[in-house]
This record gives structure tokens, sequence and C-alpha cells, in this order.
């Protein structure tokens, strides 16, 4: 019950939104203290960031998300963890709401087609979760699965991807302080175009990474497969690092063009994240391992 | 063969004002400036842009091919100066298709430029295509007909059947994952090109 309605009153609106919200704030107090993490560039204004989005269960279009995703009902949403876990688990949102502070992280996100916005999530460190269910030591692995339901999301009747939608990542990617298991934006709940209710931000990596609409986290020893590199894994590898050193064979990574921007960018090395996370590919070769 | 054809009686005797197919054609454009006014063209102007005139630059090319089948199909002389007005409303769209790449996706930055026609095939099959669409511009003058003579002109402007598979091509290959369009691109050629052949293989039987 502290974590539903009650505490709206108590609600700090973050800084970063600029109009607020009242009708749809945050169910809960975050902390809206900036974080080490988050960026202080400008955000990508609200209106982009619901309105232009990468979500083929809706549709390929940039903005058939934004207008089919009211289909998908986030009401008594359950995700499990599972696999090489002592402790497996099934937590609905307010569980999950309950398990760590939340915190407002500003990320850059930078998607495969070479475009990119600044994004002011709501969650907490994945590896907070990961913690909680106690993975075994033969978890290497950890894996993503999206709901699968035509129903609620039209795009899974075609063949634009194998459904659900899977993602992975290595444990120590997971553990990173970086990787957020996210329920918000914008101050407020993850609106269903950008993956509600729950979803992972890896902002160093290309956005298609970031699974959406989460039902299933599982614990793996073997790398799992995942949806872009099962659909075509010359263009798209398992790692997806932010990387302007090598190129999608079809186009450069070199740039990316800042949406609100005329002028394209630089594209950074791991996004700008170089900090936090290029010791994880130390003894990697990044243009083998893309 | 086509002499027996054209001897018989067509159904349409006036001639087909070409500006009013000109004024019809800019209809995409204006819908393309009325978008930007209004600020709808999504999060991501420019390659909005850019998809918009691909689009309407590989429809009127396959406008421009449907003439001929439409000549003979429904013996319709009348429509044959539409190849023209056709072709060249589709070198308008191709022009301001290439621009948007040129200034405002690269902005001419040439390094990136030199990089994407040395390396990446959707973008230079669109350059052929395009520099092909140029050339029969050039060429598509009563004048260019004269000097050429009528046989080298018609060979060159024969080219159109390769620009018009290189620039479904160039769509086929960029797109990301969602095929359906380019697809029903392919298949409207597909017919076009395949009712020449047809006419051509009955043609040499006879």
């Amino acid at each position: 019950m502290q974590g539903g309605v009650a505490s709206l009153a108590a609600m700090a609106i973050s800084p970063a939104s600029a109009k607020p919200r009242d009708e749809r704030n945050f169910p809960v107090k975050f902390e809206s203290k900036k974080s080490e993490f988050s960026t202080g560039e400008e955000l990508t204004t609200y209106s982009d960031v619901t309105r232009y989005n990468n979500f083929y269960e809706f549709g390929t279009g940039k903005e058939d998300p934004f207008e089919q995703a009211h289909r998908l009902k986030t009401d008594g949403w359950t995700i499990q963890i599972i696999g090489e876990v002592h402790r497996p688990q099934r937590l609905d949102i307010d569980q999950l709401l309950r398990l760590a502070p939340l915190q407002e992280r500003i990320y850059r996100l930078r998607c495969v087609e070479a475009w990119s916005m600044v994004i002011p999530w709501i969650g907490f460190p994945l590896s907070k979760l990961l913690d909680a269910v106690r993975p075994t030591g033969n978890a290497r692995y950890v894996e993503f699965i999206s709901l699968h339901d035509p129903e609620q999301m039209p795009g899974q009747r075609g063949a634009s991807l194998d459904w659900p939608y899977k993602e992975g990542l290595r444990l120590d990617e997971a553990m990173n302080p970086l990787t957020l298991l996210t329920l918000g934006l914008y101050g407020e709940v993850l609106p269903n175009q950008n993956g509600a209710p729950v979803r992972i931000v890896v902002p160093w990596k290309y956005g298609f990474k970031s699974a959406k609409s989460i039902v299933t986290i599982k614990l793996t020893e073997k790398k799992p497969a995942t949806s872009w590199n099962l659909a075509n894994p010359r263009e798209y590898g398992f790692y997806s690092n932010v990387n302007p050193h090598v190129s999608h064979p079809r186009w450069s990574q070199r740039k990316e063009r800042r949406i609100g921007e005329f002028l394209k960018r630089d594209t950074e090395m791991f996004n700008g994240y170089s900090k936090w996370v290029a010791g994880l590919y130390r003894d990697l070769d990044l243009s083998k391992h893309y | 063969m086509h002499q027996a054809r054209e001897l018989r009686p067509s159904r349409l005797k006036v001639g087909i004002d070409t500006r009013f197919i000109w004024l019809i054609s800019t209809i995409p454009l204006l819908t393309l400036c009325g978008r930007a006014i209004m600020g709808e063209l999504t999060a991501n102007p420019i390659e909005f842009i850019s998809q918009f005139t691909g689009w309407w630059t590989l429809f009127s090319l396959l406008l421009t091919l449907c003439v001929t089948p439409i000549r003979y199909l429904f013996s319709l002389p009348v429509v044959f100066p539409l190849r023209r007005t056709f072709g060249l409303i589709t070198f308008v769209y191709a022009t301001i298709h290439f621009l948007t790449w040129l200034v405002l996706d690269q902005f001419f930055d040439w390094t990136e430029i030199a990089l994407d026609l040395s390396k990446r095939p959707f973008i230079y099959i669109g350059f052929v295509a395009f520099a092909g669409l140029f050339i029969l511009a050039l060429t598509s003058t009563n004048r260019a007909k004269v000097v050429l003579g009528s046989l080298r002109w018609r060979r060159l402007h024969k080219s159109i059947y390769l620009i018009a598979i290189l620039g479904v091509t160039h769509f086929f290959i960029l797109v990301k994952r969602d095929v359906w369009e380019p697809l029903m691109f392919a298949a409207v050629l597909f017919v076009l090109l395949g009712y020449r052949l047809f006419l051509q293989l009955s043609n040499g039987r006879r």
C-alpha cells in the first residue's frame, strides 16, 4: 500500500520534468538528485521520446508504437526470474518497486540506425534484482524475454522478427551499475510504447539490446540466442556495443543524429560510457565480437 | 507488329495536356511542405524527407514504365508523351531525394560521403541510378533525339529498365527488416518488365 497512490502526494518532481504531469506522476518516490551516471546534456523532448520508437511488437513504423501501444495491458503484470538462481521468483510491479530505491538516470540512447536521444529514466540497477535472486555458480548470462501476445501486440502477427523478443547480456554486463531495470521516464510511469511496465536500459549498447515489456529474466550458463542476432547475425552481434569504429555492414556508425538537432555528432566509444564499461571488454577483440 | 495495333482506332483522340500532369505531380511535394509547416515530419525530419522523396521517386518511375503497356493494352497512343513527363517528374523527385542525402543528411561531409559511396552498396546503387536518371533527363529533349539519332537515343533510354532495377534494389537493401514495401515495388516492376519481355519474345516468334 505504501508504494501505491498514497505516496503520490509525497512524490518529488524531478528537475528533469519540464512540465509536471500530475495525473500520471510516478507512483512512488524516487531519488531525483543527479546521479553520477547521469549526463548533463539537453533532454530529448517528451514528445519525441514517446512518439519515435522502434518497438516492432507494435509495428515497424517509428510512430506505430505510439499509435498501437494502447492495446498493451500492464495491469497485473508479473515478471519471473528463473534459471540458474537459488531463489527463483515471480514478482508483480509493486513488489518490484519496493525492491530497491528508485533513481532518476539521464542516459544517452544510441540506436543502431545512427540516431540518438537523451532520456531521463527511472529505475534501479538490475544488480539489485539479481542479488535478490542469488545467481548460482553456473550463471554466466542473463536472458530477457518480452511479452508474446499478438492480441495486445499487433506487430507480432507478422514475421518481422521471431517472437517473443529475446535479448541477453553477459552476467558481468548485467551486474554493471549502469544497467538499469527501468519502470519510468520523465517523472512518470513508463508509457506503453517505451516498454511498459518494466524494461532494461543498457546505455553503452545499441538500443535494441535494451529489452522492453519483460516477462521473464532467465539466468543461464550458455549464451542465449537474441532476436536481432538470429534475424541477421552479420549485422547484429550479441555484444552490439556502441562503437564508431565498427560500421554496420550497410551504414557507418561514426556519427549519429541527435533527435532534435540538424548536424550529426560524432558517436562516442561505448556511447560515452567507457569509464564504467571499457574494463568489461579488455580481453575482447571488439571488431570480431561486435 | 505494333503497326497492326496502331491501325486500330484510338479510343482517345484528344491529347493530354502535360501541364496538368505536372500540376498533379506537385501534390506529394506540397504535402511534404505542408507537413513541414505543421511540424509533422516526425522526430527525425531528415529521415522522413529522405524516405518520402525516395518513395515518390520510385512511384513515379514505375508510373513511367506503365505508360507503354497502357498504350498497347488499351490502344491509347495518346498517353505516349507521358513517358517523358513521368520520367522528368521521376528525375525531379530523385533530385530532391539526392539533395536530401547530400545536404541535409551528410551536410557536405565529404569524408563520410566518400565512405558512403565506396562502401555502402545501397548508397552507390542509388547514386548510379540517379546518375543514370540525370543523363536520361539531359537527353530527354526532342533536340537530343535528333542529335543522337533515333536508334541510339532509344538504346540509351532503354537504360531506364536498369535504373528501375537499381532503384528498387536500393530500397530493398536499406530497410532493416520489413521488406513488404520494397517487395511491392519489386513485384510491380517484375510485371512491367515481364510484359516487355513477353512482347519481345512473342514478336520475335512471329
